[in-house]
């Protein structure tokens, strides 16, 4: 399979960067200094395109890309590949989901404490010798709140499932009612934010749930109320949300995700109820290295005529 | 009550304080200059003393004040208070058990999540401005990891309720078995740190559990492994761990309490495989309160006449 060419739309792991040279001809589409040019010259030989939450395919690179069969994700997330031009064309796309179940969910309630309980700030008020002047300020207690969940697929219920070991009631806001489950469903984003007091982004993000989280949602989940975002920066109406916790029409914040990363407000660096992540959801060796092998292995299944691992469409 | 003199060992809460200022002759004694000499003056006035993690009830004080009843602990640990003593001396001691159990066993569990995904850390590099020269370091899983607590006490038990739900298989050591719970038991501390990936401290400080862990278990622990304190200090061998922080001896570790509150040995400042919290295990507002309404409770109930509360002698 050497001469099958997969474009790696930007860097993201170096062991599927290795793996995929090894197994194809790759190209590193961020060292390129001339996109168009580059696409030009090897439009022939590209078959396949590796992308993942920061880069992907859209409309104008699958156009320039007439031999492309198949967009292989490294990431659950889908929304940085235009899915109806890879429906329109016979593109397969596949991505990782379950191997990053667990720890996305994990950071969700790492964020969750992080905020409530000011594990950060505690942290930096001890390494910056406050102690030895006085206790730190009491903060709030995490069992027993009301957590909401946006979304209830597999990151959804992972998260409702380690809430609950903390004696958190679940409610959550889904496209359907989920009749099976024993959680409480709100038919609207703004009821299910006024009810609880976190609120967890947790859905894919599409034209629909673009901006879900807004000034009404904000305001409905008010000066006690919590967001956690380990969705998509997107979801949520990012200057809303920094004037609404300066302003302290909202109670705190963990983000994992922001609208234009690597890009961070600047203002919530000042701010003691926020806690902020560099896009680390599934940043682990272990989920990271499963989530490469999925991309490899989608790859050569397809190239191989065999079922696909993790196909989406 | 009022001419009931009650001494205050040290600052612990503004709402205890204003309470006991109300309903008795309040002494603070933090704010007495020459202490032996206050003592003195007031040692047949003073029926209670109320203490807390930092100071409590040691035989000097016990011996100074003769019309000593009831030593009222705002916390659930004893280590402060000569329990012989007062047995000897017909002196009743009651703590807070209960209603801190879950501020306790979040707290345990953020500092599990804090030390493994490096939240402090990620929080760091993205108020630094580091997130836009570089994605951050990828770190450890937390779902599926094997817990070893020391002490399967009310604290303990949480601790592992909620650590299930993060799929973590689950082992303790304790003075005995305990065959109705279906966690693996182990005879030693060192043989639980050989089997575990994360070892959690909670069980009550006395002379036999000084410094249970001690070099012989850190090393049984590892270099993988990370150590979780919301003990009390005294429970490990600082300079021990300290050294094998610094050396890599030991993975990583969460530490809520310290050998020398509200000293901090500064070598730790610069590791980015701990976190290090100002004792704030059950620091929340809603579970002070309720601490300091069990304390306000106990000392009430003594001096009507009624049952104790939570007695422990």
């Amino acid at each position: 399979m050497d001469s099958i060419g997969v474009l790696m739309a930007c860097p993201m792991n170096s062991y599927l960067e290795q793996q995929l040279d090894k197994r194809f001809k790759l190209f590193r589409f961020w060292t390129v200094p001339d996109k168009s040019s580059f696409l030009n010259s090897n439009k022939d030989s590209i078959q396949a395109v590796a992308g993942n939450a920061t880069a992907g395919a859209d409309a104008e690179l699958i156009e320039a890309l007439p031999k492309l069969e198949i967009v292989a994700n490294f990431s659950v997330g889908l929304d940085k590949i235009d899915l109806a031009k890879c429906k329109e064309k016979g593109i397969r796309v596949t991505n990782t989901p379950d191997v990053l179940t667990e720890d996305v969910a994990d950071l969700a309630i790492g964020l969750m404490l992080a905020v409530l309980r000011k594990l950060c700030e505690s942290d930096r008020y001890v390494r910056s010798g406050k102690w030895k002047k006085g206790d730190y300020m009491l903060t709030t207690k995490f069992t027993g709140k009301k957590v909401g969940i946006i979304g209830l697929g597999r990151i959804g219920m992972a998260i409702a499932k380690r809430a609950e070991a903390f004696s958190c009631p679940i409610s959550y806001y889904s496209r359907n009612e989920k009749p099976e489950i024993n959680y409480k469903y709100y038919p609207s984003v703004v009821e299910l934010a006024a009810y609880c007091d976190i609120l967890v982004v947790a859905c894919p993000l599409t034209k629909e749930t673009h901006h879900i989280v807004n000034r009404d949602v904000i305001n409905a989940l008010g000066p006690k109320g919590v967001l956690i975002n380990i969705g998509r920066g997107p979801h949520v109406e990012e200057p809303e949300l920094v004037s609404a916790l300066f302003e302290h029409r909202l109670g705190g914040a963990g983000l994992d995700v922001f609208e234009n990363e690597p890009y961070v407000p600047e203002e919530l660096f000042g701010l003691d109820n926020v806690v902020l992540l560099p896009h680390v959801g599934s940043g682990t060796v272990e989920t990271r290295e499963a989530m490469a092998d999925l991309v490899i292995g989608n790859l050569e299944a397809h190239f191989q005529k065999k079922p696909l691992l993790t196909p989406v469409v | 009550m009022e001419s009931i003199g009650v001494l205050m060992a040290c600052p612990m809460n503004p709402y205890l304080e204003q309470e006991l200022d109300k309903r008795f002759t309040l002494h603070r004694f933090w704010k007495v200059p020459e202490k032996s000499t206050f003592l003195s003056t007031h040692s047949n006035s003073i029926r209670a003393v109320v203490g807390n993690a930092f100071a409590g009830a040691d035989a000097q004080l016990i011996e100074a004040l003769p019309k000593l009843e009831i030593v009222a602990s705002f916390s659930v640990g004893l280590d402060k208070i000569d329990l012989a003593k007062c047995k000897e001396k017909g002196i009743r001691v009651t703590n807070t058990p209960d209603v801190l159990t879950e501020d306790v066993a979040d707290l345990a569990i953020g500092l599990i999540l804090a030390v493994l995904r490096n939240l402090c850390e990620c929080d760091r590099y993205v108020r630094s401005g580091k997130w836009k020269k570089g994605s951050y370091m990828l770190t450890t899983k937390f779902t599926g990891k094997r817990v070893g607590i020391i002490g399967l006490g009310r604290i303990g038990m949480a601790i592992a309720k909620r650590a299930e739900a993060f799929s973590c298989p689950i082992s303790y050591h304790s003075r005995t078995e305990k065959p109705e719970t279906k966690y693996k038991y182990y005879p030693s501390v060192v043989e639980l740190a050989a089997n575990c990936d994360i070892l959690v401290i909670a069980c009550s400080l006395t002379e036999e559990t000084r410094h249970i862990v001690n070099r012989k278990v850190i090393d049984a622990l590892g270099a993988e492994g990370v150590l979780i304190n919301i003990g009390r200090g005294p429970h490990v061998d600082e300079p021990e761990l300290v050294s094998a922080l610094v050396e890599r001896r030991i993975g990583g570790a969460g530490l809520d309490v310290f050998e020398h509150e509200p000293e901090v040995p500064e070598e730790l400042f610069g590791l980015d495989n701990v976190v290090l919290l100002p004792h704030v295990g059950s620091g929340t507002v809603e579970t002070r309160k309720d601490m300091a309404d069990l304390v306000l409770g106990n000392l009430e109930a003594h001096f009507l006449k009624k049952p104790l509360l939570t007695p422990v002698i």
